[in-house]
């Protein structure tokens, strides 16, 4: 495996033209109930300009020439914000490149004669539906519980009447950079869902427009979260993991809010805000 | 023949009232009865998502359906620019009739202008209920809300939030849905296609669905269903959309009878990331707001084998700057690709395979600091570089232009309802708003005015009247024989036992649709394709090589019903190109163009949507007209200089 470097760092160039020979070892499972295990292909005359996910498209290509069934793997969008990707690249969630998903990690990254494991997230809230691809329909069941602001379409005031400080919107933008792709649930070693869960939290609670629901939307999400994932020990994996780079300090402020939710006499609230 | 007559039932009256006044003229649902009503949502884009919301809220029974695995993958995430409104929060002259006339003009004046006018109406009540639900727009340090400038626009109406817009205001759509979700109004269909949709007495009656993880084919009964299906760029194959973008929802109700309009009408967006290889499986977007501060240019000298940083400043062309001075770098669209391709053609292309322009930031970084282009850029310049491992901090971005959005789609009247009784399209998937061009920035926009704000009124004038109208059994001979006809297809694809893969014709496809009828057409290059589309067509049908079963999870045969609506459509836009003989926004035949090489209408013969109706796979579809009127638009030539 190659060193992981920062984006903004400079890499060596890779002489472009250059091409790669892999050995990928894959997960494969015909189903949900079926059972997986790694296969291994040659992947040779990779191009280090090709994405992952391209370097998989022409690995399948060849593997319909030979009457090989092509693997099954999630993308989308390949430009790093649907969040529909995955794989857990050499036990990397999204591989080695940091604030990076795996639909932007380029071959450029790799070195000749690498062996390549790739597998699908691997967490206990997320059933592997075939081969690479995960069930992630856990995460929506959290948003569902509580992970909007409550509007109806034609009733909201002007945009304007509410200023809010630069400062604050900044933050809730970043924390509603969240693309949804799992990583953090994959990359920590209890399957917690922490880090999505306080991103959504902390995009919303952080706003003035989210201060009515603050605490019922807090106590929802992080009661369905707690129901369908594993518990948060403080790994910190899922910060490291994350393609959007996303903090663990709003981990910190799911905790504060929902202490205060359990704390909180919701009918006094708006005494003390 | 049929009998079709396209009536877009815009009502009479001034311009500026006739939205409200025919929202009060509108049959209603009452409240009470609304729950009696099953709607299906076909897609959860911004257009879809905001209309399955919207819809719960009032109270109807909504079933919402998404290929995907979570509504919030659709590909509306990945607009990055930023959504028009006539706020004027900035005082610099805007107004809704400005956006309106922008707008008309931008899609040169081949656009509703009823429609039009109605979309720049909502648009302040988009930013008003987006910012209400949180979306994180940006902000100035007093605590407004920010603007910027875009293509097309000499005023600051564009509402934007970093370089993902799409994402949040996808977003706040998306946790409108899922509280709708939660609370039991919407019935979710996740990783679920739309394949059909079934008439009864002469009226959408239902869809007809095959999910994905097991393959099976289901019948859904509604009392109305809309497509929020979006567009066909993919019909090129290398393009910006999303890998699972397809026309299958819009193509599928083609044939079952709605008129598909102006499928010629293609945007090439002018910035993307050039190809760097033939393995290349699509093409990334480099937001059009780069080019506020961005120059583009080529070296003048054709073929100068020297890096960016070894030509001078007298031996570089800001080509736009000097070929539209008033407009400069922040031209439409397609005046920006056509004039960079022909750079391109004439040998001055850069980069290692000689296939793009300049987009340079050198200037903007030294007038405005590296941390404030940072700010404004920084998420873009990041992926600029993760692609290409190139810095745009230190050397000029390399830009090409890319099959981005697509303004043909299903007709549909001044109610966005489809020439199928009790069938809507909404958003991208529709013709109506953007006529030949769109402008920057009015996708967002439109997806969201259809969703929030106009398909939830419309839609109760053509419900009331079935009140207490039972849903339509969906044992119903027009059910099953749909689900056979699906059934048989998707088993028929498996069966062909060819040699070649669907990527392999969907790539092959998309080289004739690109060389003949992308940025330039003529007469003979669209002939052509006439004759090679339906040949490379027989070969799909006779040497494709599925693999698998459809019992399970299968992403080629997805992808084989996807290919195979696109080598239909390709053919009929081909048709469309070929039978517009002007030239017009997206849409540029080499025969009609001005001396100065810009796009040259023709607005006697073809002021007029073409609306094609399906006769039959071995027959040519049929060309209906619906004429433009243009009352508050002066018909002009289009002028940026």
């Amino acid at each position: 495996m190659t060193a992981t470097e920062p984006l903004s760092g400079s890499p060596a160039p890779a002489a472009p033209g250059r091409t790669l020979n892999l050995t990928l070892r894959v997960w494969r499972q015909a189903g949900p109930d079926a059972p997986g295990a790694f296969e291994d292909y040659d992947a040779p005359g990779i191009s280090v300009d090709m994405s992952f996910l391209e370097m998989l498209d022409v690995v399948n290509e060849r593997l319909v020439e030979q009457s090989r069934e092509p693997i099954t793997f999630d993308h989308d969008c390949r430009e790093g914000i649907c969040g529909t990707c995955s794989l857990m690249i050499n036990g990397r969630p999204h591989g080695p490149q940091r604030g990076t998903a795996t639909c932007q990690l380029h071959m450029r990254k790799f070195a000749d004669g690498d062996t390549i494991v790739i597998e699908p997230w691997r967490a206990e809230a997320f059933p592997v539906v075939r081969d690479l691809a995960v069930d992630r329909g856990a995460f929506d069941r959290i948003v569902e519980a509580g992970g909007y602001i409550t509007v109806n379409s034609g009733s909201a005031p002007d945009a304007n009447l509410i200023p809010i400080p630069k400062s604050v919107a900044d933050a809730a933008f970043d924390a509603a950079a969240c693309i949804g792709c799992g990583a953090c649930v994959a990359a920590c070693p209890n399957g917690a869902a922490q880090l999505f869960t306080s991103a959504k939290l902390a995009h919303l609670n952080l706003l003035p427009q989210g201060q009515a629901e603050r605490y019922k939307r807090t106590e929802a999400m992080v009661d369905t979260m707690e129901e369908l994932f594993g518990s948060c020990t403080n790994h910190g994996e899922c910060e490291a993991a994350c393609p959007k780079e996303i903090p663990i300090d709003f981990i910190a402020l799911l905790n504060k809010d929902y202490l205060r939710a359990k704390l909180k006499n919701r009918r006094y609230l708006s005494r003390k805000p | 023949m049929s009998d079709i007559t396209l009536d877009a039932k815009v009502p009479d009256g001034d311009i500026q009232t006739l939205w409200d006044e025919h929202k009060f003229n509108m049959k209603l649902v009452n409240p009470a009865n609304k729950r009696k009503y099953e709607i299906i949502v076909v897609g959860t884009g911004l257009a879809g998502a905001s209309a399955a919301a919207t819809l719960a809220q009032l109270g109807y029974n909504v079933s919402a359906f998404t290929f995907h695995d979570s509504p919030r993958r659709a590909h509306s995430i990945a607009a990055q620019g930023g959504i028009n409104a006539a706020k004027n929060y900035h005082g610099d002259g805007d107004s809704v009739h400005r956006l309106f006339y922008d707008t008309v003009k931008g899609g040169d004046f081949r656009s509703r202008e009823a429609n039009v006018y109605r979309l720049a109406q909502v648009s302040n009540s988009i930013i008003d209920q987006c910012a209400a639900q949180g979306v994180p727009f940006a902000r100035e340090y007093g605590g407004l809300l920010d603007n910027r400038s875009f293509g097309g626009a000499q005023v600051s109406r564009t509402f934007y939030a970093r370089g993902q817009t799409g994402q949040q205001l996808l977003l706040g759509a998306y946790q409108a849905l899922a509280e709708q979700v939660g609370l039991g109004k919407v019935k979710l269909y996740n990783r679920c296609e739309f394949l059909d949709v079934v008439q009864v007495d002469g009226r959408a009656a239902g869809i007809v669905t095959r999910d994905l993880l097991t393959g099976e084919v289901q019948s859904h009964a509604a009392h109305a269903v809309v497509l929020a299906t979006g567009g066909y760029s993919n019909a090129f194959f290398l393009s910006t959309n999303a890998m699972a973008c397809n026309v299958s929802a819009a193509w599928r109700a083609h044939r079952r009878g709605a008129l598909f309009a102006n499928p010629c009408y293609t945007q090439i967006h002018p910035t993307c990331i050039p190809s760097s290889d033939e393995f290349q499986s699509k093409l990334t977007l480099m937001s059009e707001s780069l080019r506020n501060d961005g120059r583009v240019w080529v070296p003048t000298k054709a073929g100068d084998p020297r890096g960016p940083d070894q030509i001078p400043e007298s031996e570089r062309d800001y080509f736009l700057e000097r070929k539209y001075p008033s407009f400069g770098n922040l031209v439409p669209r397609d005046v920006a690709s056509r004039n960079i391709k022909a750079q391109v053609d004439s040998g001055k292309g850069v980069g290692p395979l000689r296939n793009g322009a300049y987009l340079d930031f050198a200037e903007s970084i030294k007038r405005l600091s590296p941390q404030v282009v940072e700010e404004r850029y920084g998420n873009l310049f990041d992926m600029y570089e993760r692609i290409t491992d190139e810095n745009p901090y230190k050397q000029p971005m390399r830009i090409f232009p890319a099959p981005h959005y697509t303004m043909g789609g299903l007709w549909v009247d001044y109610h966005l309802e489809t020439t199928i009784p009790g069938l809507y399209a909404i958003g991208e998937a529709n013709f109506a708003d953007q006529g030949a061009n769109r402008l920057g920035a009015s996708a967002l926009m439109q997806g969201l005015a259809d969703g929030y704000f106009i398909l939830p009124y419309t839609i109760g004038d053509g419900l009331a009247p079935l009140l207490n109208k039972p849903l339509a059994d969906t044992n119903h001979p027009a059910f099953k024989a749909a689900e056979a006809e699906v059934t048989d297809r998707y088993r028929g694809y498996l069966a062909t036992n060819g040699t070649r893969s669907v990527d392999w014709f969907h790539r092959e496809l998309g080289h004739i649709v690109w060389d003949n009828c992308g940025m330039e057409r003529s007469r003979p290059g669209l002939e052509k394709a006439l004759s090679e589309i339906p040949a490379l067509y027989q070969e799909f049908k006779t040497d494709l090589r599925v693999l698998g079963d459809d019992r399970s999870l299968n992403q080629s045969l997805e992808r084989a019903g996807r290919v195979d609506d696109f080598f239909q459509l390709a053919e009929l836009m081909c048709r469309d190109a070929l039978e517009r003989e002007e030239s017009c926004g997206g849409h540029f035949r080499v025969e009609h163009q001005t001396e100065e090489g810009e796009a040259l209408r023709d607005d006697e013969n073809f002021a007029y949507v073409a609306a094609w109706e399906w006769t039959g796979p071995d027959t040519p579809a049929e060309l209906h007209k619906e004429h433009l009127d243009f009352k508050h638009v002066h018909l002009a030539q289009r002028s940026y200089k």
